[in-house]
This record gives C-alpha cells, structure tokens and sequence, in this order.
C-alpha cells in the first residue's frame, strides 16, 4: 500500500516560485490501478517521480507498505527502489544494448547470476511477447514493442509496484490500446500496483479501478473512476469529458447520423 | 634527391609515432577520470559537486590558455623532476601531456553529456548507484561519439608533437624544421608534410570506421 501525506514541492525557478505539488494526499491499495489525470503542468509528473525520489519533495511523508521512503539513505533507497518499476513516454531504453541486455539489465545491476539472468528474461521477454526480438537493438523496434521492453525491463526485478510515467502518451490509439492491455494483464496475473499518471481520459476510462484529479499541484477529486465519470466536479474532469464528447459530437454530425 | 631522404623520414615517423603514442595513453590516463567528473558534477547530474566542477574547470581552462611552446618551456622544471632531462623525444612527453589531458577531458567531457538524461533517470529507477551508471549507461551510450571525439584529440597530438619538433624533440617536426627550412631541403620538407597528412588520414579512417561499425551495429534497420 502506498500512502502520501500533506506532500508538497515549490520550484525555484529564476522567474519566480513554482508550486508543483500542494499538500497532496493520496492512498493507493494493494493491486489497484491508480490513475492520475490532469493537463500539461498541473503537477502529475512531479507526483508520481516522488514515490521513487527522482524528485525530493519539501514537505510531507510517503510510505510503501509502511517504509517511510523519504527516511531512506541511499543503500536503502537503491534497495527500495529496485522494487517499485518504472516506465516513460520516451521508454528511456539503452542504445547500447540489445532488447535481451535491456530487460537483463536491471538483474545485471543486482549482479545477479548469467543463468539465472537468462532464465528470467526468456520468461518476461514470453510474457510481453517479444521473444523472436530478443537480439534486436531498440533502434529496430515499434514504438509499441519498445514500451514493451520498457515494461519487461521495469518488471525484471520482480516489482510490487509499477509507475507508468506517461507510458501511452507516445503511441497511436491502437497501440496505446495493446500496452494498456498487456498492463492489465500484469496487474492481475502479477498482483502488481500500477500508478500511472496520463492525460489521456481514455487510459482512465480503460484500465483504472481508482482515479484522482490533479490540477496545479493539487488533488482536487478522486474516487472511483466510475463515479468519478458519472458525476465530474471539478472544471479539469469535467473539460476533459467536454472535449471528448464534444469530438464525438462532430464526428456525428460530419457523418450526417446525428441530424 | 638524396641518399639519406628515406633513412630521416623514417627515423622521423617513427618519433612523432612514439611521441603520439605515448602522450596519447598519458594524457589519456589523466583526461579521461578528469572527463568522467566534469561530466558528472556538474549541476543536476548524478554526483552534483559544483565546487568540484568550477575548480577542475577553471584549472582546465588555464592550461588550455596557455599555447603549447609556451608550456614545453615553462615545464622545463618539472620536465627534469620526471625525467631527470628536460631534452629530447622522450622528456617531451611529460609537457605534451600536460597539454593535452586537459583538450582529452573537455572532448571527454563533451560526449559523455550528451547521454540522454532520460536513459540516466531509467537507470536511477531501477536502483543503479552512480558507478554503474558512469560504467554500464554513460560510457557504453556514448562510445561512437568518444571515438569520434578522442580521434580529434589524437591528431591534434600529432600537431603537438611537431610544435614540440621546433624545440628540439624530435620528429617529424623536428625534421622538416632543421632539414627542411634550415638547410633549404625541399625534399625532406615535403616528405615530412606528406608523412603527416598520410598518418592524420589513416587515424581519421580508422576512428570513422570504429564509430560506424558500432553505430551500424546498434542502428541497423532490419
């Protein structure tokens, strides 16, 4: 389970103080699907990089199964943190490395044993179903098949919790559907947390049991995302679901249907 | 032509090899953990030490103010400490050295910061400590581009070592200096230039093709 406190973070900026976050809390069972929506700039990106400490926030306590992770030193914290996995829009996968050394890597980092490397990564390079691209470079792959490595790679180490950084925001709608899908499959076969934090109302809509609203820094609804869609109360919730049906609204009317 | 043209320029080619090889491995040996650091303490990077980072730089800069003879000439002393004779092919190696590590660093330093932050960042949230991350991500990411870089470095050595020629070391340099210009022999003049360029296109080919070979290798379209 993860718990956020009263977190907050100010930017100094040479152009004046940036507040990204304001007193946000936030709890997120075990095995859910946490989403976090908002427009550009509302503070999303610096939420979900304190829960790993990529980004060290001013005020406020956040805690994964009860270990206060801001307390951590940085043997602890590199522990933790092989624990909670990772993925970004720009899949952030090595150049150097083939698609096999890429989801290795982590398990190389831990210095754990070739044989052993290479039983693992067959089994997570199979469950991404990338096995016939295991010699390939990511130069060579889809975007959709490099967020795959990145999700295999962040799955390596066997993770209770997985962050999606934007992990969608890269892809066409098809592909975005495919890895929404194979992260659905995760969370129930692995009983893996998932956080993610989008500005696609779709990613929402699809795979989150739980959402909450975020808008300049702040954490402004939350709920099941269900009810949340049913009865939006805050301007940014009720935009989003504005312009999407609004673009369907058109879609109607150029079809000639709707009249 | 005469009889002793070959017998200088080879005597010759092989000093400036010798000079540039050895002020390339000393030089590299100095350059490149001066590199690694100021590619890494630099402000948000992943061992943030600014005052590190302005001092080594400041000293770097100084150094690369100061034009090479000027600096064979102001070393003559500590030339002597090393080597015990501040003359010669092989004493000039300690001032060669001393002005290239810092020009190596800087093209070190260069490559190295041009990694993608996102690659660091992806390394950082799978538990990485900054020693892997300087050996496992930033150095293997960046290779084409060190051997591109460090192949520059490498020829201007070989412009080092001619500066060096003028003040006795040895060389080609040396060669075309006392030979060529001195005693007005146009031929070793020429054949010291031509041995120049043909040693600077060789580098220059074989660092092009090392840094193709591992970017066709990573970037090869199937």
């Amino acid at each position: 389970m993860i718990d956020i406190s009263n977190l907050s973070k100010v930017y100094h900026t040479p152009y004046g103080k940036v507040t990204a976050l304001k007193d946000i809390n936030l709890s997120i069972e075990k095995g859910d699907i946490y989403g976090i929506i908002g427009f550009s700039g509302a503070g999303k990106s610096t939420l979900i990089r304190c829960l790993n400490r990529l980004e060290e926030p001013d005020t406020g306590k956040i805690t994964i199964e009860g270990l206060d992770i801001n307390s951590l030193d940085k043997k602890s914290l590199n522990k933790t943190r092989k624990k909670v996995g990772m993925i970004f829009q720009q899949f952030n996968l090595l150049d150097s490395r083939t698609v096999f050394d890429n989801v290795g890597f982590p398990l190389e980092l831990d210095k754990v044993p070739k044989k052993e490397i290479k039983e693992r990564v067959e089994e997570i390079l199979d469950l991404v179903e990338l096995t016939d691209k295991r010699n390939a470079y990511p130069s060579q792959l889809s975007g959709g098949q490099k967020q795959r490595v990145g999700i295999a790679r962040a799955l390596a180490n066997k993770p209770d919790i997985l962050l999606s950084d934007e992990a969608t925001s890269a892809l066409d709608p098809l592909t975005t559907y495919s890895i929404l899908e194979l992260l659905k499959d995760i969370n129930e076969k692995l009983n893996i947390t998932i956080v993610l934090i989008t500005h696609e109302l779709d990613v929402i809509k699809y795979i989150c049991k739980n959402t909450a609203v975020i808008e300049q820094g702040e954490i402004i609804e939350k709920g099941a995302t269900n009810d949340l869609f049913i009865n939006p109360k805050s301007v940014t919730l009720k935009k989003f679901i504005e312009i999407l049906s609004n673009f369907q609204e058109n879609g109607c009317y150029q079809g000639g249907d709707g009249i | 032509m005469s009889d002793d043209l070959i017998e200088l320029l080879l005597v010759g080619l092989g000093q400036t090899i010798y000079m540039m090889a050895a002020t390339a491995i000393v030089s590299f040996i100095l350059g490149f953990p001066l590199g690694i650091i100021m590619a890494i303490t630099d402000k948000g990077n992943i061992w943030s030490h600014i005052k590190v980072n302005k001092t080594l730089g400041t000293i770097i800069n100084i150094i690369r103010s100061v034009p090479e003879i000027i600096l064979i000439v102001i070393l003559i002393p500590f030339t002597r400490l090393i080597m015990g004779t501040s003359l010669g092919t092989t004493a000039t190696i300690v001032p060669l050295s001393v002005g290239a590590a810092p020009y190596l660093a800087r093209i070190i330093e260069n490559s190295l910061r041009e990694v993608d932050k996102g690659k660091i960042e992806a390394a950082l949230s799978m538990g990485a400590n900054q020693f892997q991350i300087v050996t496992k991500v930033i150095i293997p990411e960046a290779l084409p581009s060190l051997i591109r870089g460090l192949t520059l470095g490498l020829i201007s050595i070989i412009g080092l070592t001619a500066i060096a020629g003028a003040t006795g070391a040895g060389g080609l340099g040396s060669y075309a200096i006392r030979f060529g210009y001195q005693r007005y022999r146009t031929d070793v003049l020429i054949g010291t230039v031509v041995l120049i360029i043909l040693l600077v296109q060789g580098i220059q080919y074989f660092g092009d093709s090392l840094a193709k070979y591992i970017n066709r290798k990573r970037y090869k379209y199937e």
